[in-house]
């Protein structure tokens, strides 16, 4: 259902970055760039906002003609964008939840693998299956 | 509960076969064997703050990190909370632990007090290593004053 997800390291350069139409894969790493200007601004608001439940997903960071774009934080500053196509109107905000909870989860278990150095390159099979799982279901 | 223990065996190895005989004689042999053992926490701290804060946007500023460290962290690795933290207001805090589990089989008072610290490296990597992943860089060191009490002094670093 997303055509196209990315991980973000705390120092804003890509963990991991994946679309679905492979011919203009360009486009969609300039969206997930111009969206962390986005998702910093809501960090920043979040902090000084005295609300008691932060929460990590950020919702929904701006809307293009063609496509939407999501973001979640993680605890240790870890982005994660979702760009989801706009024609898709029967994707709800729960459903998205649900599938950054499955990020944040296999996120997560590569972060605990011990072949895994922090700050490389994500080249876990296991996560790739994953994100793959979660753009398959494209019409 | 047969799970706690199985984690103080392992520590209890990994000490003893860093800190083996065979191993290089002198204080150099003895400095690498100290790092490598807060390396080792510190990966697990890594993961450990990557996994624990579940959900919610757990920390804010440093008092939380350490709150986080004190409550959830101890509660995880050793099924109890942190006795003690105290602070100057100035990025040094002081953990006091009364009853440290790893240091609970070895005795009370003063016996074995120029031991302890070795037992206690892979732990300062560990807080060390959690707070990394929160986004704090902190310079950990420990010191026992009588078993199984102790404390852990943690200097945050201005980046």
């Amino acid at each position: 259902m997303a055509v196209c997800i990315a991980v973000i390291a705390k120092e804003n350069y890509p963990l991991y970055i994946r679309s679905t139409p492979t011919e203009n894969e360009l486009k969609f790493h300039y969206m997930v760039h111009t969206s962390l200007d986005v998702v910093d601004e809501k960090i920043s608001a979040m902090g000084k906002a005295l609300v008691d439940q932060r929460e990590l997903y950020l919702g929904l960071l701006y809307p293009t003609e063609d496509y939407k774009v999501y973001g979640y934080v993680t605890n240790s500053k870890v982005k994660f964008v979702m760009v989801v196509d706009s024609s898709n109107t029967a994707l709800r905000d729960n459903e998205i939840r649900s599938m950054f909870r499955k990020l944040h989860n296999s996120y997560t278990d590569v972060m605990c693998n011990p072949f895994y150095n922090p700050g490389d390159r994500i080249q876990s099979r296991a996560f790739d299956n994953m994100v793959t799982s979660m753009m398959i279901q494209v019409c | 509960m047969a799970d706690a223990v199985l984690f103080e065996f392992l520590h209890t190895e990994m000490v003893a076969e860093l800190w083996a005989p065979d191993a290089d004689p002198g204080s150099g042999g003895k400095k690498k064997s100290w790092s490598v053992l807060e390396g080792l926490g510190f990966r697990v701290g890594q993961a450990l703050g990557e996994r624990l804060p579940r959900e919610t946007l757990a920390v804010r500023e440093e008092l939380d990190a350490l709150k986080f460290l004190c409550k959830d962290l101890w509660a995880a690795m050793f099924q109890k909370h942190m006795d003690g933290l105290r602070t100057n207001h100035q990025g040094t805090y002081v953990l006091q632990d009364n009853n440290f589990p790893l240091l609970l089989t070895m005795g009370s008072g003063s016996q074995y007090i120029e031991e302890a610290p070795k037992f206690l490296a892979f732990t300062c990597g560990l807080l060390c290593g959690a707070l990394h992943t929160l986004g704090f860089r902190s310079l950990v060191t420990a010191s026992v004053t009588a078993l199984p009490a102790c404390k852990f002094q943690v200097v945050m670093q201005k980046s």
